[in-house]
């Protein structure tokens, strides 16, 4: 945190502010010293913020028309489409929104991890994002149900089967958490009520991830500590918004082109199809942004090592900052590493893609490997890279360059905490 | 050390490659047209549309309900637009079930604009057992239901052939090239000069069904041209602010960029 | 950053991205709150037509109109010449019997007390008309507003005489 005392200049401010530090709060946002090397893939922050609250807007105002019961769930996102004013703009936006989000997500976690951001002593930051990540999964695969498509119900039955691997009490747990025997409507109507309620929660984490960053500050492409402020940093306003606002309109106009001109490419048409539970669809595939976890599911025929297996694939994440044992955060002075960053990369597309495909044959064997991999990547490659890797030199500061060929020893600068 | 590496690159480049090919082996290309609601400036082709709802209200409906729409969308923007009273003499034709009454009884009347359309049976289960089986599904959403969209439900209507030899087909199933299993328990729907067109057009088959796909894809998508048109001008304003945003940016961060 | 390097020159670029950033926040805006206007589906019910044909002298019944009541009342000729006698110079809200009342013996008006919204009690009150128990609003034969907070005589819609028996609300 920035430690100045902001004292306002009007007397009413001054009153305020002696009671309730918000003109403080909204200086140190103003004035928090931002690395000025930050390049695009440090803008997704903000567009994150832009997604949850848009989602929330936007979720608010579907609830209004939405009606949570089996016999009118389908009906009335219809009738949202169809009756109500600019109701089909609102549901796409919400709808292809999701995926947006996810977009955003996934482009801010690997950007932390080619960059390192997880590292001390941004552990906590790391950690809250990734509750957030799974909050998030969890609030996207609950409003995907209430449509109340083929899709959605499938999807839920299948998803909440996870829970049946659970030895001695499986058939409990589900039945718990279906308020019946099967997905029914007690499923759907608090499936309704925790999809409008874990957002809030999303809400409450992001202020603490925010905070959890404020400490600290940012980290930065060069991955080094920098003095704040200082001829490094720049205040976050004006230069940091602007900047985030111009991504932030950047990634609006591919999020424009989704809702306009193909809303449903990311969705699934089984989902226009009203849930009925007689018949099952040929192919259950849930939302892509899910996918690399549900090949991580299937690729293991064991059912409990399974759910097992994708679980592990989101902790392991969790305690990733213990196993990346190197003391270099950015990959850029990491050769080694950043060749593996983009196999990681690569193996996390091959599981989306092996998970949209049918579990058989050849596509369960690269499923397996590619299962095999990412749990090698983070287990065994990481822990032993950090130790065994020849890093480059690392400059000291972003207004110091590295002399490429005259590596000198003072440039070794470690960060010792 | 680096070679394996670039080994790793390579198997899954591969991969990818490979799982492209495998997916590209199974599918059959659908018929097409030239839809006039495709593209980004996609709008219905009205006259297409007040027949297609011919077609739908004199083939389909015996079978098919489309409870989601309303008289009163044959007249609205964006739609077949019908005018208001034609809408209203096309929903007089038919019947609808109103009431209680005051004594407590239901009664039948004309439909208005505000009724939505009248399905051919009661329930699923009336439909199903009217129809060998097999449920003959609603139609309202069906382009967005069902993978390949406009063109999807095109080939199927255009898809009824002989069976290859060596098929054999049980009775009140037919052949469809396009069809899931190609095995359909629909009869053939369209036939040349089923339905008398008002405005003239000859009802060959491939005109019958251009005009009920077009129908069912409006009926799918109501505010497809709303959404055309709002995508258009809310792009090009994107675009516009984004330039200003990214001057304006400029310039505020030359403050810094020449101090370094 | 040393401060005389702040010139903040409101210049043209600015301004421009300004002015079109709050075009698109109203832009945008719009649909929000739209969204909560009626919608089209009960756009579409904003009609309704009412058979009275079997409705007796002095007999009243109320329908649902736009999800509000609607009070038919078949007036007797004493309780028009009670609600055509009234001086209205004298009246809170001084309306006519004639212009209320197209057909003197068909009263159609919304049951909805002008004060805070109620649905007011038929033949009751000082008047003989309607009595709201809400707050203790009296209306006449005619559904004005005699005695108590209310400001307004009862609303009239607008509503037509299809046939004899068949009045179209709306």
């Amino acid at each position: 945190m920035s430690d100045h005392n902001y004292v306002p200049s009007s007397k009413l401010g001054k009153w305020f502010n002696d009671r309730l530090p918000l003109l403080s709060l909204s200086a140190h946002l103003r004035e928090y010293p931002t690395p000025k090397n930050l390049n695009y893939w440090w803008t997704f922050g903000g567009i994150l913020t832009f997604c949850l609250i848009t989602q929330i807007i936007t979720g608010i105002i579907l609830g209004m028309h939405y009606v949570a019961h089996v016999d009118f769930a389908f009906d009335s996102v219809e009738h949202i489409m169809r009756d109500v004013n600019y109701g089909w703009l609102i549901r796409y936006v919400h709808a292809n929104g999701a995926s947006m989000f996810f977009l955003a997500v996934y482009i801010h976690i690997f950007r932390a991890l080619y960059y390192g951001s997880y590292k001390s002593p941004r552990e906590i930051i790391w950690i809250i994002g990734m509750i957030i990540y799974l909050l998030m999964m969890m609030t996207a695969f609950m409003g995907y149900v209430l449509p109340w498509g083929q899709m959605s119900f499938w999807g839920a039955t299948v998803i909440t089967s996870l829970f049946s691997a659970i030895p001695m009490f499986g058939e409990s747990v589900t039945n718990w958490l279906w308020g019946g025997f099967a997905v029914g409507n007690p499923t759907l109507t608090r499936f309704f009520s925790l999809h409008y309620l874990l957002p809030f929660l999303i809400l409450g984490l992001v202020i603490l991830h925010i905070w959890a960053l404020h400490v600290p500050g940012n980290n930065n492409p060069i991955g080094i500590e920098l003095k704040k402020p200082s001829k490094d940093t720049v205040p976050f306003h004006p230069y940091i918004v602007i900047k985030d606002l111009f991504a932030l309109l950047l990634f609006l106009i591919v999020f424009a082109f989704f809702v306009f001109y193909s809303p449903n490419i990311l969705g699934h048409s089984d989902n226009y199809i009203e849930a009925n539970p007689m018949i099952t669809p040929a192919h259950i595939v849930p939302e892509w942004y899910l996918l690399p976890f549900y090949a991580i599911l299937r690729s293991v025929p064991d059912k409990l090592l399974g759910v097992v297996a994708m679980f592990a694939s989101i902790f392991i994440l969790v305690i990733l900052p213990w196993l990346d044992t190197s003391k270099i955060r950015s990959a850029i002075f990491r050769p080694i590493y950043k060749q593996l960053y983009w196999i990681l990369v690569l193996d996390v597309i091959i599981l989306g893609y092996m998970g949209a495909m049918p579990a058989e044959g050849t596509y369960l064997l690269i499923a397996r490997l590619a299962t095999t991999y990412y749990f090698v990547h983070f287990l065994i490659i990481l822990p032993i890279l950090g130790k065994k890797e020849k890093t480059l030199p690392v400059p000291p500061s972003i207004t110091e360059p590295v002399l490429a060929d005259a590596p000198n020893p003072q440039m070794f600068k470690k960060q010792e905490e | 050390m680096k070679n394996l590496i670039k080994l790793i690159y390579f198997i899954f480049l591969s991969i990818i490659l490979f799982s492209q090919c495998l997916l590209a082996e199974d599918k059959k290309q659908l018929l097409t047209n030239n839809w006039s609601f495709k593209g980004y400036f996609g709008k219905f082709d009205r006259s297409a549309l007040q027949r297609g709802y011919q077609v739908y209200a004199e083939v389909c409906a015996s079978c098919h309900s489309m409870k989601y729409l309303s008289y009163r969308n044959l007249a609205e923007k964006g739609g077949p637009e019908f005018s208001k009273d034609q809408a209203k003499a096309i929903a007089s034709n038919f019947e609808v079930t109103d009431g209680p009454n005051d004594d407590g009884d239901m009664f039948t009347r004309q439909a208005k604009l505000s009724d939505k359309f009248v399905q051919p049976y009661r329930n699923d289960k009336e439909a199903i057992a009217s129809n060998g089986g097999a449920y003959p599904p609603d139609m309202s959403v069906l382009v967005k239901a069902r993978k390949g969209g406009a063109d999807y439900i095109y080939s199927v209507l255009l898809g009824y052939e002989d069976p290859p030899s060596g098929t054999t087909l049980d009775d009140g199933v037919y052949y469809n090239k396009f069809i899931y299993g190609n095995n359909i328990k629909m009869p053939k729907p369209l036939m040349d000069g089923q339905v008398e067109y008002n405005d003239g057009t000859e009802a060959t088959e491939e005109q019958m069904a251009k005009d009920v796909v077009t129908f069912l894809a409006w009926s799918a998508e109501p505010h497809l041209e709303a959404r055309h048109k709002i995508g258009f001008r809310a792009i090009i304003y994107l675009i516009i602010i984004t330039i200003l945003v990214y001057f304006s940016m400029k310039k505020i961060w030359s403050r810094v960029e020449s101090e370094i | 950053m040393s401060d005389d390097k702040k010139v903040q020159r409101r210049d043209f670029i600015f301004t421009a991205s300004y002015a079109l950033g709050a075009v698109g926040v109203g832009a945008t805006v719009w649909p929000l709150i739209d969204q909560m206007n009626p919608d089209r589906s009960v756009k579409a019910l904003a009609s309704t037509e009412v058979n009275v044909g079997s409705l007796e002298p002095g007999k009243s019944i109320t329908v649902l109109w736009r999800g509000k009541p609607v009070f038919i009342k078949r007036r007797t000729p004493e309780e028009i010449a009670e609600a055509r006698n009234v001086s209205i110079e004298n009246l809170p809200h001084p309306e006519k019997d004639e212009d209320r009342a197209k057909n003197p013996e068909w009263l159609v008006m919304l049951g909805i007390c002008t004060h805070l919204g109620c649905v007011p009690l038929g033949n009751k009150g000082e008047y003989n008309g309607w009595f709201c128990p809400c707050h203790g609003s009296h209306y006449d034969t005619s559904g004005r507003i005699r005695k108590g907070p209310a400001p307004k005589n009862l609303e009239i819609p607008k509503y037509e005489f299809v046939n004899n028996n068949t009045i179209k609300i709306g």
